[in-house]
């Protein structure tokens, strides 16, 4: 489609991408857009290998005899997957991808205010991510990605301690990130550029930072709390020398709720800017979309002991902890509404982002709203612990945050690569996606409504069928997930050029060259106008690359 | 600003020195709310676990040496007047006594270390060291009666003890070799009047540390003591 943008692109100008192409000026680079691209990689490794274990979770419940793996085996599968996809994917993905690359983009500044840490957050990810592959391969943790004591303290005989010290380090990682994009906004954006123009991709991500440095430190200390404890024989979370396993269960949920908004915050941004560039008109209530960005992260930071209602905390504190948990769904529901307003008498059009964004909105108000399911008590007594748990966060997981995510990266991958990705693919693999995950995830809350518990590598034949149905659609929804992985590595060669803004998007970041140069802009520039000035952009088709 | 476009310090992504300079401040502030909420979750257990086991925590509280802990905690005092004298010396430019005053400040950190140290050893040679040597025997308050303590209450005391100095001692290690960094360049000259951003900064974390210790050592040391 955009492939008549360019003429002939006289001798490529100097871009991020070519300007040094020795390994040296890759992983000592502190341009926060090479290290996006690093980032890239690394998750995508990460992603693939915790789909893997995802495959073999699946494979093993295909039939109701544990018989690809032994239950051992399936609880080190399950607890890989789950460490994996939380503390390797789900939580660096958007904000250190996307959000590394398009912060200082959006905020018309050259570089995150620290670049330097920039790339030691990525060191540290690594360093996190080698020491987990190193005890994935030495045998690997089965406690279950929560740790929950007394069971990693003195029951597990694998290599909790070794884990625990990998997800130490990347949450160390983002930290540094965190810290880095609240200073980058606070003190970096472009003249003019006030609080009320910010994209809402930056307002999410500034939310989701304040959950990165304020919850993050705690799920530190309680880690190293129980590394001690195993090491020491210490009994801080010990019963049986006056320790309390409840403590480590609120110390853990107090940053691992939260963790839930550091992974949807940034995505939500991501909905909010696919859904007024293909609608062609400004937000909705944008005070509204920014404000509960922030509403999220402080309410959720209130929420944390509806994990617990089946472990023995008091009534009082279970109703109070229900009643803010339908609290923290009002912000939600305001961006979920405001989106659907901004597409009233828009001018729609279906690209893949598009399609992605559409699915999100889906998948993440049935994830949404099986979690008030989930804070109501009855209820929840009812389903812990069982596949409705799993169904739940899965949706608001993957298809919430991965939709988020791949729409994303379609949307910015001009800009990333200055390459277009090939739209009948995108589509096809958009569909395989949404098609793949609800006959994958669907089943599992019809399951767990009638039973079927959590983390067993064995079940009851009158289970299967829709057991299988689940192992069915999960086949689909990998071969969504590797299609994009094939078309955007050819497209790096043979996608069409894509011209500075391809998408005629508003944003300071489509006013730059694609790929942008090293320094993002040529000079600083000035805004004087409106996020989303979508009614002042003619609505053409993309036509003319602007003259630079 | 004309002068500032010379400064060598400046990096080249920030617009002036002054934007540079409030960036560093916010990083670091930001970095001290890391700080406070991971002692934060050790706070947390400890307060918790005092309320349900007082009379261990009392007892092992008791244990605790005050005049060991109290001189450290004098020595902290002193050692943020010297870094504050620092930084005061940094802004008017005086290198020898910038230098001078960061030394100072590593020599009072590790005096604190130092007599922590012996503390520990103390802990050593009484058995008080969770682990399977511990042993903790029952007490008796001011008119000889007997107060029951279970030990492994008084384990978990200790445990907290040493897990919340521990982590303190380690930051004042970190401290220590920050400050040395610091002197180092400083005394070759990276700091002017117009450029001294990361003593400042090195100065507020040095504090932050002394103010966890001004919190650990009543809650530790002192208000179990007369229950």
């Amino acid at each position: 489609m955009a492939s008549t943008v360019i003429p002939a692109n006289q001798a490529p100008k100097l871009n991020y991408l070519n300007n040094g192409h020795s390994l040296k000026s890759w992983l000592l680079t502190t341009d926060h857009k090479r290290i996006a691209l690093l980032y890239l990689i690394s998750v995508s490794i990460f992603f693939f290998l915790g789909g893997f274990f995802a495959m073999l979770i699946r494979l093993e419940l295909l039939t109701p005899e544990g018989d690809l793996l032994q239950a051992d085996t399936y609880n080190k599968v399950f607890t890989m997957h789950g460490m994996i996809m939380v503390f390797f994917f789900l939580i660096p993905v958007v904000p250190a991808v996307l959000g590394n690359f398009l912060v200082p983009l959006m905020v018309g500044a050259k570089d995150l205010a620290f670049p330097r840490i920039n790339l030691l957050s990525w060191y540290l990810y690594i360093a996190g991510g080698v020491l987990f592959l190193h005890c994935m391969l030495s045998g690997g943790v089965d406690t279950g990605w929560t740790f929950y004591t007394p069971y990693s303290t003195v029951g597990s005989n694998t290599h909790v301690v070794e884990a625990g010290l990998a997800v130490f380090l990347a949450g160390f990682s983002s930290i540094f990130t965190g810290l880095n994009f609240i200073v980058t906004v606070h003190r970096m954006r472009a003249p003019g550029l006030t609080w009320d123009r910010l994209p809402l991709f930056i307002w999410a991500n500034y939310a989701t930072a304040l959950i990165m440095i304020l919850g993050t430190p705690v799920v530190a200390i309680t880690i190293v709390l129980v590394a001690v404890e195993r090491v020491f024989h210490l009994g801080i979370f010990d019963p049986r020398l006056g320790g309390d396993p409840l403590l480590f269960q609120h110390l853990f949920w107090f940053y691992s709720h939260p963790a839930v908004y550091i992974m949807i915050l940034p995505s939500m941004g991501v909905i909010s800017e696919l859904i007024t560039c293909f609608s062609r008109k400004r937000v909705f209530g944008y005070k509204f979309v920014a404000l509960s960005s922030i509403a999220i992260a402080v309410i959720g930071f209130l929420v944390w002991a509806h994990h617990m209602f089946v472990a023995g905390i008091s009534l009082y504190a279970a109703m109070i902890f229900s009643f803010l948990t339908f609290f923290v769904g009002v912000p939600s529901a305001v961006k979920v509404f405001n989106w659907t307003a901004t597409l009233y008498k828009g001018s729609i059009t279906y690209a893949t982002p598009m399609l992605y964004a559409f699915g999100f909105i889906g998948l993440f108000t049935i994830g949404g709203l099986t979690g008030l399911f989930l804070a109501t008590l009855g209820i929840d007594v009812h389903v812990t612990d069982t596949y409705f748990v799993v169904a739940h966060f899965h949706y608001v997981m993957v298809g919430g945050v991965l939709m988020g995510y791949l729409g994303g990266m379609h949307f910015w991958w001009p800009k990333i690569t200055g390459r277009m990705y090939p739209e009948g693919w995108a589509k096809l693999s958009a569909l395989l996606v949404f098609v793949g995950f609800n006959l994958t995830f669907f089943p599992q809350f019809i399951l767990g409504y009638v039973g079927m518990p959590r983390r067993y590598w064995q079940y009851p034949p009158e289970f299967q069928v829709l057991n299988v149905l689940s192992t069915a659609g999960s086949s689909v929804l990998a071969v969504g997930y590797l299609l994009p992985m094939i078309y955007l590595l050819w497209s790096l060669r043979y996608g069409p050029m894509a011209g500075d803004n391809p998408w005629n998007a508003a944003g300071l970041e489509w006013k730059t060259t694609s790929p942008p140069p090293t320094f993002n802009f040529d000079e600083t520039p000035v805004v004087t106008w409106e996020a989303y000035n979508y009614d002042e952009i003619p609505d053409k088709e993309l036509e003319a690359p602007v003259a630079r | 600003m004309e002068h500032e476009a010379h400064n060598p310090a400046l990096l080249h992504h920030f617009a002036d020195a002054q934007q540079q300079k409030n960036a560093a401040s916010l990083g670091m502030w930001l970095f001290l709310v890391t700080e406070i909420m991971f002692f934060g979750g050790m706070f947390c257990a400890y307060l918790i676990y005092r309320l349900a086991h007082f009379n261990a925590f009392a007892a092992g509280s008791q244990q605790l040496n005050v005049w060991m802990g109290g001189i450290n905690t004098a020595v902290l005092i002193v050692s943020s007047v010297t870094v504050v004298l620092a930084v005061k010396a940094a802004e008017a430019g005086k290198r020898k006594m910038l230098v001078g005053y960061l030394v100072v400040t590593v020599l009072l950190g590790l005096t604190f270390l130092v007599i922590k140290g012996f503390e520990y050893s103390e802990k050593f040679e009484k058995h008080h060291v969770p682990g399977a040597t511990f042993n903790f025997t029952d007490k008796f308050d001011d008119n000889g009666k007997q107060i029951p303590v279970n030990p492994k209450e008084a384990e978990l005391f200790f445990s907290l003890y040493f897990a919340m100095t521990g982590m303190h001692a380690l930051h004042m290690v970190i401290g220590c070799g920050l400050f040395s960094v610091l002197a180092v360049l400083a005394w070759k000259g990276h700091y002017t009047p117009g450029y001294f951003t990361p003593i400042e900064n090195g100065g507020l974390y040095w504090h932050l540390v002394d103010i966890i210790w001004i919190y650990l050592f009543p809650l530790l040391y002192l208000i179990s003591r007369h229950s």
